[in-house]
């Protein structure tokens, strides 16, 4: 037996394994006092951010431009009274269930109620919904009476604009609303795909990102805005939309180096954590 | 060979005995090997001559096997009868299964298969056996389709493939036995629920299918022998197979290490006593060493080594190491190469071992039945008594396995009842049915209902798991144009594409593991700026790690595998690529696989030992000596009393129950008085939950309060669960969102595989947290929502058993207000410094505390 069936290795004194059968319930340090505590203030915050605990929002400057990030996973724009909302993937539900697998047709209707509270929330003149609103292309003819309302509704009273996306290159059909590309203004960029040769000021979403901290044997895992000051990814906002770590090879060439932030989104509040206080997910 | 006194129980008392054919063959046979074939084989030939259903449960080494075996062979055997005024094509069989083997381990079919194949050989008899798992190759699964063996031996899942194929009905046209094997084990999971309704469909194929069980001992036989035959409502009698009783043989000897060392407080690694475990192999041939978890395995297995001066050839062996090395270690195992083996429950079925002389048990068997399987590992043969050292790792487990001992002399028995049919398992087999050929409603519910776990079940539950398999079975109805299974004019439910079929075919089964990678090593690695490069190839895989566990990897990490320690260096693809190292401190693999809990009849032994100075005296001293000084600190509660002890420690106060109920229980019960304390405004900040004790701490006083009144201990305790949120907690647990996750996969709403699709592995599904926040919102009466709180209610929470506890409680608490921790309290306590403990550097803080809280418990 070349390969041994008893490896042999005798130097080393190993740790006791964590008992597992003991689980603590520890309320004291649950994690949104984790976040909270890893929070950075002062090394990165400029004279505009500030933290509102009280609304659950955090005041961020992209090339400038002041930015509300909102624990819900939307920022508002306050000097264009903007809205932005990125992959809401409305539809996916029903997109799974023509290939066979049947998952709840909900995820619409729980997507646009969320948007709604938002929309309350902000009463914005204007929204920009950043790509791949639709999860493909029929998605918009798939939305039932309800929800094409619902939406409707919704769209009222305000500009809309549709960024086009890679799951919806064409525009929703009968909706209304602008269909752009992407959009230039005042110091922002704001289009779907993130480009490797950024411009300043820009906003994006896509790539669904999410951030993972790993303090005293617990792991908190949320989705995010990715961000330096130069450019911001948004968080995925559709029911049904996971993510993807903002260390994922995806993200490679973003940002420099670990030179950005999370902004995590809290059970209420948003929390800045610096990128080099983050896990990877699959290190490699 | 002497022949053991068998005890025969029979079940129709008013039947006259009947006698067996055994063929003249056999005869011979018996006579050249010099044995006589034992009573309960002829017994149970007889009544499967007679065309009866039958169970048979012995211990180990009373050859169950040949049992099992010998009316299938004997009817092989004999000629077909003619029948005068049968046509000539029914009397001759068609060359389809005979005798279908189910066993609840591959390796145990091949392993079978060997031992059946040598009187086979030597009779000279004309029949060909074969396994099908999931390691035979196609060509062999195809030739066997075509060209079946007599005998074929196999496990539930490839059971579940082959009656949901359109042959079905020819393959198994001549099938005549069904032969469980462990039967005692397949029953008790959803994998024994999808079985029984495999069954149902072979009984449905062949209604003249006569079953045979083989079981080890279980505490109510009678469920057995329903499981074995078809059940039928409209009728009052009850349906069960005969049953036959092999009473056990020479009873095994048992004792519990007396540790010359100092017995851990807590902890389940067993560490004080390695030397000790090495000093017992050294004396014996060959040993299997039991842990209860992987970790454990590991840990001891490293331990061992380090000690090894001797060189003894010691192996290692559980589920997540690669199926090469395992098959390895059983090999050496069978030629008697190894002195010792350290494994887990991979182990505990009916392998047929080499010469084991000596079982040693680490840490608390959890239950008496448990305990009894694994001792009969040790010697393999009835008449010969077994060896068995027990290793308690801690105080409390001296007491468990010296309850579990009395339990093994005294022939108790603490195996689970069997539970109803889960609906998840039955929305998948709905599908494969469909699968198979177009279905009725009708039929389909009546052949499901004689399967014993869904006798109960009733048509309208049934009707949502068709429309679920059909369209998700949503009140939202917007799935109707993506059926998977439609009803047609004649009233049957069809496939409405084929390549469902191969959906069904690539995600059948009820095992589903945690996500998990290979882990691959090499010799070394070529690095370059981003990580691996990219050409890293080869290396030998160790086996299988959880994702979860790797994911918290960085590189330069170390930690134990595959008996190795070896050095962290990334992830390609979907392995994890690590080096051989030398460290001092690995960390040990941390496994999600489910640990047993305390079983009831285990606890009840376990208080009555604590108010029972006799047994009490039984014990170890320095067990016995700590319960004495409890008696004096605080008190030792009857057997009918549960004690809860308040006292102050640092900035905060303790309460602790010593309820003994188990961990699960132990858990709701910890969620439950945390919210109930908030309620009285206590401020609970946390509780930890063990299988004996619970212990919640906050920062108030609670035994002042309990003592002016204004908190009432029975209301902490009452009955009523109601109004506890308790369904809240639940919703909103994690392990709730598993417990989905595993139901969404068996019933088929999501898949584990797509066709064409295994590579690219992530994007193809939506996660079943987020489908689970939509469902609970949007529709929580969903038929997924209710098998997952059906098992939920049994698996995680453990409800029943937490609402006998406060009945029993009711009345009978005694409450000790103490100045400081009890000695009762300490292992507990230990738990909580033991959670807060990051990193090595706080490894001697923690001995400090230890050692200063147990001086406090301990002075009197």
């Amino acid at each position: 037996m070349s390969d041994s069936t008893y490896p042999y290795r005798a130097s080393s004194k190993p740790r006791t394994p964590k008992d597992k059968s003991a689980v603590t319930h520890v309320f004291e340090s649950d994690d949104e006092t984790l976040m909270a505590q890893l929070q950075e203030e002062l090394s990165f915050a400029l004279p505009q951010d500030a933290c509102h605990e009280t609304s659950g929002t955090c005041i961020h400057a992209i090339n400038g431009v002041e930015l509300v990030t909102d624990a819900e996973g939307v920022a508002y724009w306050p000097a264009e009274d903007t809205l932005l909302v990125a992959d809401l993937h409305l539809e996916k539900g029903s997109s799974f269930a023509r290939r066979g697998m049947l998952i709840p047709p909900y995820d619409t209707k729980a997507t646009l109620q969320r948007l709604a509270r938002c929309l309350d929330k902000w009463q914005p003149k204007r929204v920009i919904a950043l790509g791949d609103s639709f999860h493909d292309e029929q998605a918009s003819e798939r939305l039932n009476s309800k929800n094409f309302k619902t939406l409707q509704t919704l769209m009222q009273g305000r500009d809309w604009i549709w960024i086009t996306g890679n799951h919806d290159p064409t525009p929703p059909v009968g909706l209304g609303g602008d269909v752009m590309d992407c959009l230039k203004q005042g110091n922002l960029v704001l289009l779907h795909e993130p480009q490797l040769e950024c411009e300043a000021g820009e906003i994006s979403g896509h790539l669904h990102p999410k951030a993972l901290l790993v303090r005293r044997g617990r792991r908190i895992h949320r989705s995010c805005f990715a961000t330096d000051r130069k450019r911001m990814i948004m968080p995925s906002f559709g029911a049904y939309t996971g993510g993807l770590n903002v260390f994922d090879s995806a993200f490679a060439g973003l940002f420099d180096g670990k030179q950005f932030h999370a902004l995590m989104r809290g059970d209420d509040q948003v929390y800045r954590i610096a990128a080099k206080d983050l896990r990877k997910k699959s290190p490699g | 060979m002497a022949i053991e006194t068998a005890i025969i129980e029979k079940h129709n008392t008013d039947e006259e005995p009947v006698s067996a054919f055994l063929p003249t063959v056999f005869k011979d046979w018996f006579k050249k090997r010099n044995w006589i074939p034992r009573p309960h084989q002829m017994e149970l030939l007889a009544r499967s001559q007679q065309g009866d259903s039958t169970l048979l449960i012995a211990p180990t080494g009373a050859g169950k096997t040949l049992a099992g075996f010998l009316p299938a062979l004997c009817d092989l055997t004999t000629p077909p009868k003619r029948k005068p005024d049968t046509p000539k094509s029914d009397e001759a069989r068609g060359g389809g299964i005979h005798t279908l083997y189910i066993s609840p381990l591959k390796a145990l079919a091949v392993d079978i298969k060997r031992n059946l194949e040598i009187p086979i050989d030597e009779m000279g008899l004309p029949v060909t056996v074969e396994t099908r798992t999931g390691d035979t190759p196609s060509h062999r699964r195809q030739r066997q389709k075509l060209k079946p063996p007599d005998i074929l031996l196999t496990t539930p899942e490839q059971l579940g493939l082959l009656i949901a194929h359109k042959d079905a009905g020819h393959f198994f046209q001549d099938l005549r036995y069904v032969v469980f094997d462990e039967l005692h084990s397949l029953v008790t999971s959803k994998r024994g629920h999808l079985l029984s309704l495999g069954l149902a469909r072979l009984r449905k194929l062949r209604p003249d299918l006569q079953t045979i069980g083989l079981s080890a001992t279980v505490s109510n036989p009678s469920e057995l022998c329903r499981w074995l035959v078809a059940q039928n409502r409209d009728k009052l009698n009850s349906h069960e197979a005969g049953l036959i009783i092999v009473e056990g043989g020479a009873k095994p000897q048992i004792k519990i290490l007396d540790s010359e060392e100092r017995l851990p407080w807590s902890g389940h690694s067993a560490r004080h006593a390695v030397g000790e475990v090495y000093e017992s192999i050294k004396k014996y041939r060959t040993s299997i060493l039991f842990v209860n978890t992987r970790s454990q395995a590991e840990f001891l297995f490293q331990n061992l080594w380090r000690i090894n001066e001797d060189n003894l050839p010691i192996a290692l062996h559980h589920g997540s190491l690669d199926v090469g090395q395992r098959r390895k270690v059983e090999a050496a195992m069978s030629v008697n190469a190894l002195r010792a083996v350290v494994a887990t429950s991979t182990l505990d079925l009916g392998i047929d071992w080499g010469d084991v002389d000596l079982v040693i048990h680490i840490g608390a068997p959890k239950g008496a039945s448990r305990l009894a399987q694994r001792i009969g590992r040790s010697n393999h043969r009835m008449d010969e008594p077994s060896l068995a050292v027990l290793v308690p790792a801690n105080r409390f487990e001296v007491m468990e396995c010296q309850a579990a001992l009395d339990a093994n002399y005294l022939g108790h028995q603490d195996t689970p009842p069997l539970r109803d049919g889960a609906l998840d398992v039955l929305c998948q087999h709905i599908l494969g049915m469909a699968v198979a050929e177009p279905f009725t409603e009708d039929n389909l519910y009546n052949e499901i209902i004689s399967a014993t776990p869904y006798a109960e079940l009733d048509w309208n539950t049934f009707e949502r798991c068709v429309h679920f398999v059909a369209t998700g079975g949503y009140a939202l109805k917007t799935y109707e144009r993506y059926a998977k299974i439609k009803k047609t004019e004649d009233g049957s439910w069809r496939l409405t594409h084929p390549r469902f079929a191969q959906q069904y075919r690539m995600n059948t089964g009820t095992i589903y593991e945690a996500p998990s990678l290979t882990v691959r090593l090499l010799k070394f690695v070529k690095r370059d700026g981003k990580g691996l490069a990219a050409t890293t190839r080869g290396g030998r895989s160790l086996g299988k790690l959880e994702e979860y566990f790797l994911e918290q990897m960085i590189y330069g990490d170390t930690f134990m595998f595959g008996g190795q320690i070896v050095r962290f260096e990334g992830i390609r693809e979907n392995e994890a690529i690590v080096t051989p190292t030398i460290s001092k401190n690995p960390m040990v693999p941390m496994y999600a696989g489910a640990k047993f809990p305390l079983t009831t009849y285990l606890a009840e032994h376990i208080r009555d030992m604590i108010s029972d100075p006799k047994r009490r005296k039984k014990l170890p001293t320095q067990v016995a000596d700590w319960l004495k000084i409890q008696g004096k600190k605080s008190i030792l509660p009857k057997k009918n009393q549960v004690l809860v002890e308040t006292f102050p420690r640092g900035d905060k106060f303790y309460l602790v129950a010593y309820t003994f109920e188990g961990r699960i229980a132990h858990q709701t019960l910890g969620m439950l008085l945390t919210k109930r304390l908030e309620r009285a405004r206590a401020r609970p900040t946390g509780f930890v939950a063990t299988d004996y004790s619970i212990c919640v701490w906050g920062l108030d006083d609670i035994g002042a309060m309990i003592a002016d009144d204004s908190l009432s201990l029975d209301g902490l305790f009452e009955e009523d669960m109601l109004g506890d949120d308790l369904e809240t907690w639940m919703q909103d647990s994690f392990m709730l969102k598993r417990t989905f996750r595993h139901c969404a996969l068996i019933a088929g709403l999501i898949e584990k595989n797509h066709p064409g699709k295994e590579k690219s592995g992530r994007q193809v599904t939506v996660s079943t947290d987020l489908i689970y926040d939509v469902l609970r919102e949007h529709e929580p009466d969903h038929i997924l929502m209710q098998a997952t709180r059906e098992d939920a209610a049994s698996d995680l929470l453990d409800i029943h058993r937490v609402a006998a506890l406060l009945a029993r409680a009711k009345g009978r608490i005694i409450h000790r207000n103490l100045d400081q921790v009890s000695p009762l309290a300490v292992p507990i306590m230990l738990e909580i410094g033991r959670e807060s403990v990051v990193g090595e550097a706080n490894e001697s803080l923690l001995a400090e505390a230890a050692e200063n809280l147990i001086n406090d418990a301990m002075s009197v």
